[in-house]
């Protein structure tokens, strides 16, 4: 907490930022005790855009709530698909076609890219720079066609089935993905010259918004943000799911706790998750996309499930109850972005409002994710 | 009965800076439109008219027919009046500029003093609507304003400072002739006073960047951070008049930068002086000052102060004591 | 001090490159779609609402009311109806209404389609004035199409 701060009598005024604002992307808002341009204390108040997705999932078959969890985080969707799929596989016991989980690992590791590209852009939209947002959103779009041209949608996929995926992908998709790659391989040097390289850029978020490891576990932080505070912590290469144990890729750590911290950790995972779509292309087998034989109602035997995966924000967890039936009898979520917010509160005591800001970007929030 | 002509004359300057104003402040608004689109590989508007042309009339005609709230609890009389304070002493700074030799609407020997005069009363004009308008996020903006220009108007004044001692007027006709000949004459390359005059050319435009509100020192703004700062509450024409005046403030900065650094009227070879290469010049700059908005991130409040106290004015302070110990000795 | 220098010069430096970036995309062709003046193909994967399948050779629906795809639906906005022709065999679609209000265009109903009687619609121009225009009756729109 800086001395101002500290100084502080009773000359504070409480500022709302949002439901409404533009740097919280959505319906968030945080009630802010300022004292001039210092913040004395921020409390994010949620509960804007709640949809009830648990509860939903109650009164749903297992396969019906599947369309539900691409609606949480709308910018990691397979990932969120994904963590349900094998939740409900594992739980049921179901096997995964082999080309299947390749698949899975490919589409979902473009996803994160996209996901990442548009964090990006919208980050630098927080710090006010516009352009970076629309060449992010350029290369973003050529992610989208590519995983439209398979699953038939832009942003809701709803690609994963109990067992395999949905529909097969076919050469071109291939062919797609390895130009696009190439294309963003190109492309990256351009975002580190005009974005990270930048003066004002580096000013704006080196030392800004210390987030130290302790208080990233104590608030449950995952993901980059944990990553950019020193903590070596990514599922798929610690608890790894799918098939994620045959790719030879890096989690990438920094320990400057700072925004720039999270900042450089995302891009570079931009760069990892080239590299595992780049093996997993070279490595897809021939085979069905869906285990043969699944039965279209799913029925877990009774009992209590948790498996996580690691979305483009942090660690997605999901626990099952199941009593037996085609419905689940309870379904919590356990959504990164609730807990990665949840340390704003405290790490953005005593700091100014512009870099509080880019403290609330750099945690990189989707809304309705945390809502749920 | 006949007119006198210095009426005649006066008016017709009247028509004249105020339409020029006017119609830059609307086709500027097309120009960042149309080259952010560019730079962000878009093509901006193009619907309204050939190329969108017709598009400033249009989002005249929207922001026109706008009801003009006055928000509960406002000061009625400031909330009125500040946008008025921007845009008037914006368009009173156009009567000193020279646009060539001979059109100019008042050649006065202090005309650099007026131009610095009526720059800071803008200011007071952004202070004004952000506190009358009853708005926590305006009173944080009005707060940054005032901060951010008392700042920048020393490395601005003490660089200018240093050219009137180069050129020894306040005189703006006078300064420009001072420049005659050809590029190597100007003062952005009067080597033989300073060799810092290209930095110091720098200095200038931040701090013209900075004096106007511009990206990337547009704290008073800064939509990510306080929605539209000192604007919030404005609607329709009321933020149209501040908007106007905002863009005849960078006009008058490029006019400045213009005729202090780059020879005014003057063209770089010595030929056809004249009014069509003021009008290059200052474009060329605005030009510039848009594409710097639509290329870098905003700064912090507490980078800029440090930018302009740690660095801008100790240099600029280094090249006046240079330019004054140049000028003796040499 | 020199760290002072050095930081200024790197730092101008790093905004000049940024400027040069930007400025090369300016002369750079646009890449947007001018959206209403020309449409990119769907592609053929495009989940839209659902549409009926017409058996090329009876010209009616290939649908036999077995109602997988409402079961199937998480949002229930299928509604169908079918009865048993005299002397046919199975059954005949006599209603079969889209609450497209409702649709999460999840592809699940079609999935679950056995004889493949329901496709998604290519149209993403939807926009209507009134709730009511959503209600789509399926049977209707499947005559209409030719």
């Amino acid at each position: 907490m800086s001395a101002f701060a500290q100084s502080q009598t009773n000359e504070t005024f409480v500022l709302n930022l949002g439901p409404q604002h533009p740097a919280t992307h959505g319906v968030l808002r945080v009630k802010l005790v300022m004292d001039g341009e210092y913040v004395v204390e921020a409390e994010p108040v949620l509960g804007y855009i709640h949809r009830m997705h648990e509860k939903m999932g109650e009164n749903r078959t297992w396969a019906q709530f599947l369309p539900n969890t691409g609606r949480m985080d709308y910018l990691h969707a397979l990932a969120f698909n994904h963590g349900y799929v094998t939740a409900v596989e594992r739980a049921a016991g179901i096997e995964v076609a082999e080309r299947a989980e390749y698949i899975r690992v490919i589409t979902n590791e473009l996803n994160r890219i996209s996901s990442h590209l548009l964090w990006f852009g919208a980050f630098v939209l927080d710090l006010g720079g516009f352009s970076p947002l629309l060449y992010a959103f350029d290369d973003r779009e050529h992610i989208l066609d590519l995983l439209e041209s398979v699953t038939g949608s832009r942003l809701t996929y709803c690609y994963y089935r109990f067992g395999g995926v949905y529909n097969d992908i076919d050469d071109g998709f291939l062919a797609g993905t390895t130009a696009f790659i190439k294309r963003l391989r190109d492309r990256m040097p351009m975002y580190h010259n005009l974005v990270t390289k930048n003066i004002i850029m580096m000013k704006r978020l080196e030392g800004i918004g210390p987030v130290s490891a302790e208080m990233c576990r104590k608030y449950g932080a995952t993901g980059p943000v944990a990553r950019g505070s020193g903590i070596d912590f990514d599922l798929r290469k610690h608890e790894p799911y799918s098939v994620y144990s045959e790719f030879d890729f890096e989690v990438p750590v920094y320990t400057e706790c700072d925004s720039m911290a999270r900042y450089m950790v995302r891009m570079d995972e931009i760069e990892q998750s080239m590299r595992i779509i780049e093996q997993a292309v070279a490595k897809l087998p021939d085979g069905p996309f869906m285990t043969p034989k699944v039965s279209k109602i799913v029925k877990p035997p009774k009992g209590d499930y948790y498996n996580a995966v690691e979305t483009a924000r942090g660690s997605f967890g999901i626990r099952l109850v199941s009593d037996g039936t085609n419905t689940p009898y309870r379904l919590k979520l356990r959504s990164p972005t609730f807990s990665n917010l949840s340390l704003f509160g405290e790490a953005s005591r005593g700091m100014l409002l512009p870099d509080a800001l880019a403290l609330m970007g750099s945690l990189d929030l989707v809304i309705p994710e945390i809502d749920r | 009965m006949s007119l006198d002509p210095e009426v005649v004359r006066v008016l017709a300057f009247l028509v004249g800076v105020i339409a020029f104003a006017a119609l830059n402040a609307a086709y500027l608004v097309w120009l960042e439109r149309k080259e952010a689109g560019h730079i962000q590989r878009r093509i901006g508007p193009k619907e309204v008219g050939p190329f969108g042309l017709l598009q400033p009339l249009a989002d005249g005609a929207k922001l026109m027919t706008k009801q003009l709230i006055v928000p509960d609890g406002v000061d009625p009389v400031l909330f009125k009046i500040a946008p008025i304070m921007v845009m008037v002493p914006a368009i009173m700074s156009f009567v000193t500029i020279p646009f060539s030799d001979t059109l100019v609407a008042r050649n006065i020997d202090i005309g650099l003093l007026v131009i610095f005069a009526f720059a800071s009363v803008n200011v007071l004009g952004l202070l004004l609507g952000a506190w009358g308008s009853r708005n926590k996020y305006a009173i944080i903006s009005a707060a940054r304003v005032v901060s951010q220009n008392v700042a920048y108007e020393i490395p601005m004044l003490v660089t200018v400072v240093t050219l009137v001692m180069i050129t020894g007027t306040m005189n703006l006709h006078e300064i420009v002739m001072s420049q005659q000949g050809g590029f190597w004459n100007w003062n952005i390359l009067r080597l033989n006073a300073s060799p810092l005059m290209p930095i110091s050319f720098l200095i200038f435009f931040v701090c013209m960047l900075a004096e106007t509100n511009r990206a990337p020192f547009d704290m008073a703004e800064a939509e990510s951070e306080l929605i539209a700062g000192a604007f919030t509450e404005y609607p329709g024409m009321g933020f149209g008049v501040f908007f106007m005046g905002e863009y005849a403030n960078i006009v008058i900065g490029a006019c400045l930068a213009t005729i202090l650094f780059l020879g005014g009227w003057q063209c770089p070879f010595g030929l056809y002086p004249g009014v069509h290469w003021f009008l290059i010049k200052i474009y060329a700059i605005i030009f510039t000052v848009i594409w710097i908005r639509w290329t870098f991130p905003r700064t912090t409040f507490y980078s800029l102060l440090n930018l302009s106290w740690k660095i801008l004015i100790p240099i600029s302070f280094f090249n006046l004591i240079l330019t004054s110990a140049m000028l003796k000795v040499f | 001090m020199i760290d002072y220098f050095k930081e200024i010069i790197s730092g101008t430096w790093s905004l000049f490159v940024g400027m040069a970036i930007t400025i090369r995309y300016f002369f750079q062709p646009v890449v947007t779609v001018q959206y209403p003046h020309e449409t990119l193909p769907m592609p053929p994967r495009f989940r839209g609402h659902i549409d009926l399948v017409k058996d090329e050779e009876s010209g009616q629906s290939k649908c036999i009311v077995c109602g997988m795809c409402q079961k199937a639906c998480p949002s229930g906005c299928i509604t169908l109806a079918g009865e048993k022709p005299e002397g046919g065999k199975g059954k005949v679609l006599t209603k079969y209404i889209l609450d497209f209000t409702k649709c999460s265009l999840c592809g699940l109903c079609v999935e679950s389609c056995k004889p493949e009687a329901i496709a998604f619609s290519r149209d993403y121009n939807l926009a209507g004035l009134n709730r009511n225009d959503y209600v789509f009756d399926l049977i209707k729109r499947m005559e209409e199409r030719n």
